[in-house]
This record gives structure tokens, C-alpha cells and sequence, in this order.
């Protein structure tokens, strides 16, 4: 099970828990003098998976970007507003950023195992985090390729390298690595854009049994997946969230035009 | 660039509106058959009924189709509704042949001497189910939400005929048979009106996005 956040705060010292889980208010980004994402406001709570929704460009994948820093990555970047994780903001000039993204993981779009072994590929990140005994990680890896739904296709073949598994595996190592060093919030950037409509379906059952230990945040192009998968949508357009609310009425009775425009194939 | 998907829905409404017309003659037919012992109209609603129930099949083949391509939204619930619509439909169109069947049979006895309100009756139902389907086509909940309670009308009315026919038998064993024909045209009108309301639910459903089946929904004219 998961660590809360709310418990263990960044730098500082505890403060009380503080729903909801990630707060994002008033956010701005620029990349230089270009405004990508506009005055966001967006509160989601926690083992929830909301989907982030927008025609390209629409400024979805940057505020997922926001919520683990990868956008300090980038030259240029500029953010305005605050993002809180747990209560706490992770702009603030004390927080580690490494231990942030501890807690809150990624996946990518595009696979990227380690070119290692698929035993290496999960290993390689609780070593980082100070898990060295030998059973206590292949105790950790077990479990989390377990969790990701990989365990039985690989588990006879742990030493070999994760680059000669399919598409679907790789996606689903990616989300083993992810989830072994037990972060609290997930970020998915169209973890199942490459794969077919198998690899997709695990992909979308495993996202499914994983929120009843993590918060989930994906952001997808596929209208039909984000109403599979996740409890609560957000519209974006041209950097501005248009529409958040529950799934089942964001694709039955959205309230704004251009949402209904675009869920129905309208536009982007 | 053509919008096939648009244009499949388009396909389905066009589809569902002649289908609404046919049931709306077959409807009008079977009353006119059966108030001016016209037999051979009767037979002609009968006949008909299969044309209903081709629609019935294209209108369902043609949104499952439209499902495969995953509609949202708008689209969604309108596909949805057109299956379920198609369907009250069809039904209206089986109670149009019952009563026609009845038509035919009364048209070689000779008349009931009995005062009924079934043209009354028959008025209500096709208004309803005329209301009904112009919400649909207007985009018009309003409209739509005002059928609902004239359900109880014609419900009242059925109520009324049953009991003029029991009376009716008691006094004059010999027009047992035909008072029974009367009884279930009545039914019969009296279950198109149930239909029209089902549709009704269904327009408000696909405008308002809100389900009023089974809530008590009752009827609040506006103020204004």
C-alpha cells in the first residue's frame, strides 16, 4: 500500500492532512513569452483516475507535466499560480525534486524500458531509492510486476532483456518500474496510443485495479478510453480547462458547447 | 469534407421520423376503420403493420451500427433513444392492428346500440402521440414533458368505456361478443397512449439529458 503524502510532507515539517490531494490553482505556463496553459484551477482527489482531454495542443500533456516538475526540464518554462501535493506546494524552493517524482511516477506514450534485463528494469529504481538486500528486492519486483498483470508472462524469463518483450509488455514493465517505488499519484501521457487493442484492453483493466492504491491522472486522445477508464474528465482547449466533472457527464451531458463539439468529433 | 458519422445520424432521424408517420396513419386508419365499419380499411391497417416492423429492424440494425463508431454526447443519447423510440413504435403499430382486427369482426355484426367517448379517447391518444413526436422533431422537452399527464385522461376515459360495456353486457346479453370487441380497441388506445408517454420520457431524456421515468415526474406549466 501506498504512503500517503498527506503524511509524509516533502521538506518542513507535518502539517495536518489536507484534501484534496493535488490542488492546482490559478496555474499559468509560458513558454517564453507564449501562455500554453491559462489561470487552471482544478482539484482532484485522491485513488481517482481523471482523464485529461483536449484536441493537440490544448495544453493537457503540460499540466500533467506540471504535477511531477518535468517541465523544468525544459528551457524557458515559466509557471505561475501554485500546484499543492498533500497541502504542500511542490514549487516551493524546498522541495526535492527527486523525491517528488518518487511520489508521483510517470509513464510515457512511447515504451521506454532500460535496454537491461526485465528484473534490472524495475530493480534499477529501488536501488536508487536505498532497497538493496537482495530479498527484499526480488520481494518489491515480484510484487510489482504482479500488479502491473506481467508477473506470469515474465516471471520465467526475468533476466532477460526487457527490449524483447511486445509493445503491451513493455507498457506494463514501464508501469511495474512506475509503481515499484510506491509513489502515491501516477501520471499517464497516452500510455496505450502504440498498442493494439489487446495490449490496450490490459493496459486499461490494469489502470482500473490499480487505482485502489493510486491517484491517476492520464491523458489520452482516445474519447472511448477515457470513459472506460477514468472517473472524472477534463476538457482543455487552447490552454484553458473549458469543463471538469464526472465522466459519465462530460460524454452524456456536457454543459459547455465546446465540449460537446469536440466528444462528438466535431472539432480537433 | 463529408461528416459520414453526421450523416449517419441524420439517416437514423430521417429514418425514425417516416417510420413515425407511418405509425401515426396506422393509428388514424384503424380508428376511422373501426367508427365508420370500414372493412376494407381495416384490412389495409393490417397488411401494413409489416412496414412498420421493417423500419422497426432498419432503425436498430442502422444504430447499432452507428454505436460501433462510439457516439458521444448528443449523438449518444440520440441513438440510444431512436432504438428505444423505434420500439414504442412497433407496439403502437401491433395495438393499430388489434384494433383493426376488431374492425373488421364488428364490420359484419351489426351495430352496438351503446353511446361511448372512444372518439374522445382516440383524439387524446393520437394527440399525445402527435405531441410526442413533434418534441422530438423540434427539439422542444417542454412540449414533450406536457404529454405525460394526459396519460391519466385517457386512462380515466378506458375506465369509463369498461364500465358503460359491463353495463352495457349485463343489460344485453346478446352484444356480449361485440362489447368485448370495443372493450379492447379501448385497450388498445388506451396502450398507445402509454407508449406515447414512454416516447415523451425518451424526447426529454434526449434534450434535457435528464431520465424522468419513474420519478412522479408531474407536469409544472410555466408561469410565464
Amino acid at each position: 500500500m501506498a504512503e500517503t503524502l498527506t503524511s509524509q510532507p516533502f521538506a518542513g515539517n507535518p502539517v495536518a492532512p489536507v484534501l484534496p490531494l493535488i490542488d492546482i490553482d490559478q496555474v499559468s505556463l509560458f513558454y517564453g513569452a507564449s501562455k500554453a496553459l491559462k489561470n487552471i484551477s482544478l482539484r482532484l482527489e485522491e485513488k481517482v483516475v481523471t482523464a485529461f482531454i483536449g484536441p493537440s495542443g490544448c495544453g493537457k500533456s503540460t499540466l500533467l507535466r506540471c504535477l511531477n516538475r518535468m517541465n523544468d526540464l525544459i528551457d524557458n518554462v515559466r509557471i505561475e499560480g501554485a500546484i499543492k501535493i498533500g497541502g504542500h506546494n511542490i514549487y516551493a524552493s524546498d522541495v526535492d525534486v527527486i523525491e517528488l517524482r518518487k511520489r508521483v511516477g510517470m509513464v510515457f506514450q512511447k515504451s521506454n524500458p532500460f535496454p537491461k534485463s526485465i528484473y534490472e528494469n524495475v530493480a534499477y529504481g529501488l536501488r536508487l531509492h536505498g532497497v538493496k538486500n537482495k530479498a527484499d528486492l526480488d520481494a518489491r519486483i515480484e510484487e510489482s510486476l504482479r500488479n502491473a498483470a506481467l508477473w506470469d508472462e515474465v516471471k520465467d524469463r526475468l533476466h532477460s532483456s526487457a527490449l524483447g518483450l511486445s509493445g503491451g509488455q513493455q507498457q506494463r514493465l514501464c508501469i511495474a518500474r512506475a509503481i515499484a517505488i510506491k509513489p502515491e499519484i501516477i501520471l499517464m501521457d497516452e500510455p496505450a496510443s502504440a498498442l493494439d487493442p489487446i495490449a490496450t484492453a490490459r493496459v486499461e483493466d490494469l489502470i482500473l485495479d490499480l487505482k485502489k492504491e493510486f491517484t491517476i491522472v492520464i491523458v489520452t486522445h482516445n474519447m472511448q478510453q477515457a470513459a472506460r477508464i477514468s472517473d472524472q474528465t477534463a476538457f482543455f482547449y487552447l490552454g484553458e480547462l473549458i469543463e471538469f466533472g464526472a465522466t459519465n457527464k462530460i460524454f452524456t451531458n456536457p454543459v459547455q458547447k465546446r465540449t460537446e463539439d469536440y466528444v462528438s468529433g466535431r472539432f480537433g | 469534407m463529408e461528416n459520414h458519422f453526421e450523416t449517419g445520424i441524420e439517416n437514423l432521424r430521417q429514418k425514425l421520423l417516416v417510420m413515425a408517420s407511418h405509425t401515426e396513419k396506422a393509428v388514424n386508419d384503424a380508428i376511422q376503420s373501426l367508427t365508420q365499419r370500414d372493412l376494407e380499411l381495416a384490412l389495409r391497417v393490417k397488411a401494413d403493420d409489416e412496414v412498420i416492423d421493417k423500419y422497426e429492424v432498419e432503425i436498430d440494425e442502422l444504430a447499432i451500427q452507428l454505436l460501433t463508431k462510439a457516439p458521444l454526447a448528443t449523438n449518444l443519447r440520440l441513438v440510444t433513444v431512436a432504438m428505444k423510440i423505434s420500439q414504442d413504435l412497433e407496439r403502437i403499430g401491433d395495438e393499430a392492428t388489434k384494433i383493426a382486427k376488431r374492425a373488421r369482426d364488428l364490420s359484419q355484426e351489426p351495430p352496438v346500440k351503446i353511446q361511448l367517448d372512444l372518439p374522445r379517447m382516440a383524439t387524446r391518444a393520437l394527440a399525445m402521440l402527435k405531441s410526442a413526436l413533434d418534441a422530438f422533431v423540434h427539439h422542444d422537452p417542454i412540449v414533450a414533458r406536457a404529454v405525460i399527464p394526459q396519460d391519466k385522461e385517457v386512462d380515466a376515459l378506458n375506465k369509463q368505456i369498461h364500465a358503460a360495456l359491463v353495463q352495457h353486457m349485463v343489460e344485453n346479453p346478446d352484444a356480449i361478443s361485440r362489447c368485448l370487441h370495443w372493450m379492447v380497441a379501448a385497450k388498445s388506445l388506451e396502450r398507445i397512449a402509454d407508449h406515447a408517454t414512454n416516447i415523451a420520457e425518451d424526447v426529454v431524456y434526449l434534450w434535457e439529458a435528464q431520465d424522468i421515468r419513474h420519478t412522479g415526474f408531474k407536469y409544472q406549466p410555466s408561469a410565464t
